[in-house]
């Protein structure tokens, strides 16, 4: 679309700025200041340099979760965007069962993840919940409170339970975009299944397919009260991902210095990432116009 | 393979609903026997659990704080974000696009990030434990998320809508209360659902911001875990509950999601 060059433009954008600024600048601003001094309370701060940055960096404790987050956030996408794909595909394209898929399809998404976190607790309990007590039955010796493996196993299954209706409900979207005509076009030529999933539907997904992942990306990298409520991080450290990390830090041991240090990094991290999929997002945006 | 083809939405809405049952079984139990013993359904079949949540103020007042403060974080969320999409979808001005991805970046940070500066600089303004201090904070990450629904279905509605509507004399509000505001509600009905979803079902800054009288419901649940025991079969029931506002939401933006998405960028 061509945009007219207007200035006063930016007075519909002030409110935005206005209290975006407000949340963001002035807390991030409190968060660099620790991230640079020492502080043993009563309000007095010693300048420390880049001390805090060398020590998160160098830390075993912060590259073992940087590692396991980065594992869980990989474990989430290679599963939950294939899986949105393939259900997204099988979905009814009209009628009743569309309301039906798509009310009972959002329902995870919109309970608070503590109760996520709290319901899965006990579904995946081996004496009382369905989860563990069924593979219990099954011969499986499973125990997410002790096990590292089946807690990482119920954490993944969680993921996937509360967030593949976000890829469903977009990949969707952008498969009811398709106009009938190419289908009915893919016909004549006598396309495969597979030849018209990958020459129309995929291509034609792409940009919800992108935000999804955008989206599920983040998330996925920022998560904290799921796991928290669900293992607290254990057995041991196995489940401890950056937040949970981050705040243990913070709030529990009140270790500014150094979490203001791990904030940066890891703002920084996700910033980066996201700044590589926002240019590709847009670069592709461009071609089309 | 048609034929089969009902199963996958099936077995997958199936795979969504067990872990619900699961919550909505215990919540008809008591609390000794979710502990003794294992049923698939409620043998002494208890309302208890609930009679406790509606007499009790401290569980129904969580209920009621964790709505004011969606809402109003809701209101004002798409009412800023409806001007700036606007300005961002139609004009060209100085610093756009790296606005836009300032903005973006809002919805990457990562809420554990925020949790204590929130916390020291809400308590500095006076606006700790206020409804209005939890709706301002999930401005953060909802703005910049509804600034970017929103943007996406503007955009798909054609320049020429505005030039006709100034050409038969419309000034601007006017034009943009009565014939804007009306062609896109399908993207205004998907960004406030965006918006209550991600302000009903955070917590961690919730709960930072709030220690009695804006008490969200998911944070009174964590507090009575820990004084009583596991009351599992109340905690059950106070989780059933919080699905039903959600439930009540996707049902009337139902069709709007089916067409909505289609026409936006999300």
């Amino acid at each position: 679309m061509r945009k007219t060059l207007n200035q006063k433009a930016w007075f519909f954008v002030l409110p935005v700025f206005v209290l975006v600024a407000f949340n963001a600048a002035i807390p991030l601003m409190t968060v660099i200041n620790y991230s640079f001094q020492e502080t043993f309370g009563n309000n007095i701060f010693f300048w420390e340099g880049t001390r805090w940055f060398k020590q998160i960096l160098q830390s075993e404790r912060f590259h073992g979760a940087l590692g396991r987050q980065f594992l869980f956030t990989f474990l989430v996408l290679i599963i939950q965007i294939p899986l949105g794909i393939a259900i997204a595909l099988s979905m009814p394209k009209e009628g009743v069962g569309v309301s039906v898929c798509l009310v009972l399809m959002s329902m995870p998404l919109l309970i608070p993840w503590n109760v996520v976190g709290a319901m899965w607790n006990i579904f995946a309990l081996p004496e009382i919940g369905f989860l563990g007590h069924s593979l219990n039955a099954l011969g499986i010796d499973y125990n997410y409170t002790q096990q590292p493996f089946a807690a990482w196993f119920t954490i993944i299954l969680m993921d996937v339970w509360h967030w593949t209706s976000l890829v469903v409900l977009l990949a969707y979207a952008g498969l009811c975009a398709i106009p009938d005509a190419y289908y009915q076009a893919a016909k004549i030529d006598g396309a495969s299944r597979w030849s018209i999933f990958r020459h129309i539907e995929l291509p034609k997904m792409k940009k919800v397919l992108t935000i999804a992942i955008l989206l599920r990306f983040m998330d996925s990298f920022m998560i904290y009260t799921e796991p928290f409520v669900l293992t607290g991080g254990g057995p041991g450290n196995s489940t401890t991902f950056l937040s949970i990390d981050l705040v243990k830090m913070a709030l529990g041991q009140f270790d500014l210095g150094p979490a203001a240090a791990m904030s940066l990094i890891y703002f920084f991290i996700v910033l980066l990432i996201c700044w590589v999929f926002y240019n590709l997002m847009m670069r592709h945006e461009g071609h089309h116009e | 393979m048609n034929k089969y083809k009902w199963l996958v939405p099936t077995i997958y809405i199936i795979f969504l609903m067990l872990p619900i049952y699961w919550l909505l079984n215990m919540s008809f139990k008591t609390t000794t026997e979710i502990i003794n013993t294992y049923s698939l359904w409620p043998q002494q079949f208890t309302l208890d659990n609930y009679k406790k949540i509606f007499t009790d103020s401290t569980w129904y007042n969580g209920y009621l704080n964790s709505i004011y403060y969606v809402v109003m974080n809701t209101i004002i969320s798409v009412s800023a974000a409806l001007p700036a999409a606007y300005a961002f979808s139609r004009y060209k001005f100085l610093g756009d696009k790296h606005l836009f991805f300032w903005l973006l970046t809002n919805r990457m940070a990562p809420p554990a990030i925020f949790a204590l500066p929130f916390f020291q600089f809400y308590s500095s303004i006076n606006l700790f434990d206020t409804h209005i201090a939890v709706a301002l904070a999930h401005c953060l990450f909802n703005i910049p998320l509804a600034v970017w629904i929103l943007e996406g279905f503007i955009s798909a509605v054609p320049k020429e809508l505005d030039e006709t509507a100034y050409v038969d004399g419309y000034y601007f509000w006017r034009f943009f209360f009565k014939i804007f505001i009306p062609t896109i509600t399908a993207g205004i009905g998907i960004a406030m659902f965006f918006c209550f979803m991600f302000s009903w079902v955070e917590l961690l800054l919730a709960k930072t911001l709030t220690a009695v009288a804006a008490k969200p419901i998911a944070a009174t649940m964590t507090r009575t875990v820990s004084t009583s025991g596991y009351e599992l079969g109340l905690l059950a029931a106070a989780g059933s509950l919080t699905i039903i506002p959600g439930a009540f939401v996707i049902y009337f933006v139902r069709n709007y999601i089916a067409k909505g998405f289609a026409l936006g960028r999300v």
